[in-house]
């Protein structure tokens, strides 16, 4: 009996990698092994990045001052996640949100859990939940979520550039 | 044509693994020294264009993390290929051609130890009938060797001679520091084959590395720099991808590239060809008509040291320097992508307009 | 993609294996079609170029004038090595798991070069010119791997 012809075909590719951080990053994660966000401030416009690469993004120069900031911010904006994906273990719907450290000049990713989704909003103030110290490694993993501080909300004013 | 020229070249140290710095710690320098050379601040560029290789990193789109290194604020003209950086510049002149803008800045990287770049050069290939076999580049360079060989093209000893010469020209060079120490033709030729028929100094070991180049045309030019390499001509052309479907022993494209570009025209001096593998310099000098009076690859070439992705924008600018310094006024530069010599560019410079 | 952060020892530097591992589902045309539907069946097909020559693997549009390509034409089990480079420390990917020389291999009727692996045993013992011959693999699905490798003929 003849089989039907090929049309298709699965080519599964696998590549390792050693992958470094750098010495910018590496200096961030050393941080956050002692429960410390250190942002690296730009030369020329005294503007801190969290995380920092190394660079100013908007100048081509060198990072060098690092400034630690905050582990509470303002979240900027967010999205209620409500599709399950195939990487996902939190349960749905959960909070992924931007939020502006005290202290930093750019907001960064992060979950934000122990809020009810229909309660998550531009210029809440939220801070950050850490795994226990004697499991902290040089990993964002370290902080498992933010949560709310319960205080009042930050005025648009404080973040509206970081929108 | 509007006349366009190298004013400057800078280049990352090519080092096996230069595991301290991310990949836009090791281009930021490179970009610097390139604008500082000239006296240009990025905010005089009108076109910014990168040459990489996003299987290098891993991470998809990774050349945009590499435009922190540059300073792109306000927002820049800006472009990137997934190709070496040759072709950054090639898009680049193509650019400068508009006639609304004078600069471009051209840059490129790669960071090849973090991956098996062996493995990676396997997914360029033909994803049904040559990609699934993971035959890798040394391997299909070792057919192309062969071929040669047997076709009496090239000897073992032609070859020796390659890295001998390269590995010696070296020496000099601080972008190549880890090269390997000099060796005579017959100590290379007692050495064990590692990939038959080649041997370790046939195969150009893998370095982490950047260049960045910039192009300014016309007078302005001459404005920045007291020997601008002015290009005189510049092609790019491709062979088809199968290596079973080529002959293998010749390369048509790089001989059609260097013949659009002007190579054959006589007078090169100095010629920085890009060959991974000993075998391929001596069939691109061939196929460009580079004569026994041409110096060919005086930096020790892609040979001593090879940054994928950055080696072909390199040559361009190891020959260029030879303007730049005043020790030649002809020369050429080549860059290669794809197995075997499949894609070849040539870019002859001269000292005058 | 998996992570954990080891230190490069003694040097301070964090490194982090990394794996990048998926499939893809490519359609494969009707011409790669019936080439790999003939490798299931034990059979080898090329296709004519517009110059006469026979290419293997087929290609759907001609190298040369880029016109469409329609001709199969059925091809040999043995053939002539062109090339060949040998390959001592095979990885996981690769098709055999024992050193073995890639070829490419002009199989006779074919004007072009079929790359493959030829399980010859060192690299003394294979060399252009040499003759070799399809070694099926039992189990076929229509992929470049039903041809389990190639043999030197008389082996």
């Amino acid at each position: 009996m003849a089989e039907d012809p090929i049309t298709g075909i699965v080519c599964p590719i696998r590549l390792d990698y050693t992958i470094t951080p750098g010495r910018a990053q590496t200096r961030f994660l050393r941080g956050l092994e002692n429960g410390k966000l250190l942002g690296q401030r730009c030369p020329a416009t005294g503007k801190v990045y969290m995380p920092p690469r190394g660079s100013s993004p908007t100048h081509g120069l060198p990072t060098t001052e690092e400034v630690e900031v905050a582990d509470r911010g303002t979240v900027t904006t967010f999205c209620i996640v409500n599709l399950q994906f195939a990487s996902t273990v939190r349960e749905i719907p959960y909070v992924c949100a931007q939020i502006l450290l005290d202290g930093a000049d750019i907001p960064f990713f992060f979950v934000v859990q122990e809020v009810d989704v229909n309660e998550i909003r531009m210029g809440m103030r939220v801070e950050a939940v850490w795994k226990d110290p004697s499991e902290w490694g040089p990993t964002l993993e370290n902080i498992l979520f933010f949560k709310p501080t319960g205080e009042a909300d930050a005025p648009r004013e404080s973040y509206k550039e970081h929108v | 044509m509007r006349d366009v020229a190298v004013v400057s070249f800078a280049q990352a140290p090519n080092l096996r693994a230069d595991r301290e710095r991310n990949e836009v710690e090791i281009v930021m320098p490179v970009v610097r020294e390139a604008l500082d050379s000239v006296g240009l601040e990025q905010s005089d560029i009108g076109f910014t264009v990168s040459g990489s290789c996003d299987y290098l990193t891993g991470v998809p789109f990774s050349f945009v993390m590499a435009l922190d290194a540059v300073g792109a604020w306000p927002p820049i003209e800006e472009s990137h290929v997934e190709m070496d950086g040759a072709w950054a510049l090639y898009e680049a002149w193509v650019r400068l051609q508009h006639g609304d803008i004078d600069t471009a800045l051209i840059y490129s990287f790669g960071k090849t130890s973090l991956t098996d770049l062996d493995k990676v050069m396997s997914c360029q290939l033909d994803p049904y009938t040559l990609m699934p076999l993971w035959p890798g580049g040394i391997s299909l360079a070792g057919l192309q060797a062969s071929a040669m060989l047997a076709a009496g093209t090239v000897s073992e000893a032609d070859m020796a001679a390659v890295a001998s010469h390269s590995r010696e020209a070296a020496q000099g060079n601080p972008a190549i520091p880890e090269a390997e120490g000099p060796a005579d033709v017959d100590e290379l030729l007692s050495r064990p084959r590692v990939a038959h028929p080649l041997r370790e100094h046939d195969i150009a070991p893998s370095t982490d590395g950047a260049a960045a180049i910039v192009l300014v045309a016309g007078d302005r030019a001459a404005e920045v720099c007291d020997k601008p390499a002015w290009i005189s001509g510049i092609d790019h052309r491709v062979d088809t991808h199968a290596p079973g479907n080529r002959d293998l022993t010749t390369c048509p494209s790089a001989r059609m590239a260097g013949e659009r570009a002007g190579a054959g025209r006589g007078g090169i001096e100095v010629a920085e060809v890009y060959a991974p593998f000993s075998h391929q310099q001596l069939l691109l000098a061939s196929e460009l008509g580079l004569g026994d009076g041409v110096d060919i690859n005086p930096s020790g070439g892609a040979l001593a040291g090879h940054t994928f992705m950055v080696a072909g924008l390199a040559r361009i600018g190891e020959a260029a320097r030879r303007i730049h310094d005043g020790t030649a006024s002809r020369v050429l530069g080549h860059a290669t992508a794809g197995p075997c010599l499949q894609q070849n560019l040539v870019c002859v410079m001269e000292a005058g307009r | 993609m998996s992570r954990k952060a080891e230190t490069d020892e003694n040097k301070g530097i964090l490194t982090a294996p990394y794996v990048l591992e998926y499939s893809y589902t490519r359609s494969t045309g009707p011409v790669l079609g019936r080439f790999l539907s003939g490798l299931r069946d034990k059979k080898i097909e090329g296709i004519r170029a517009a110059d006469g020559r026979v290419l293997v693997p087929p290609v759907e549009t001609d190298p040369v004038t880029g016109e469409e390509l329609d001709e199969f034409v059925q091809v040999g089990e043995v053939g002539t090595v062109t090339a060949c480079s040998w390959l001592a420390e095979p990885r996981a990917e690769h098709p055999l798991d024992k050193p073995f020389a890639w070829a490419l291999v002009q199989l006779d009727g074919a004007d072009t070069g079929l790359l493959h692996a030829v399980d010859c045993g060192s690299a003394e013992k294979i060399e252009v010119g040499s003759r070799v011959e399809v070694s099926w693999r039992d189990e076929r699905h229509g992929f470049i791997t039903d041809i389990e490798c190639f043999r030197l003929v008389g082996d």
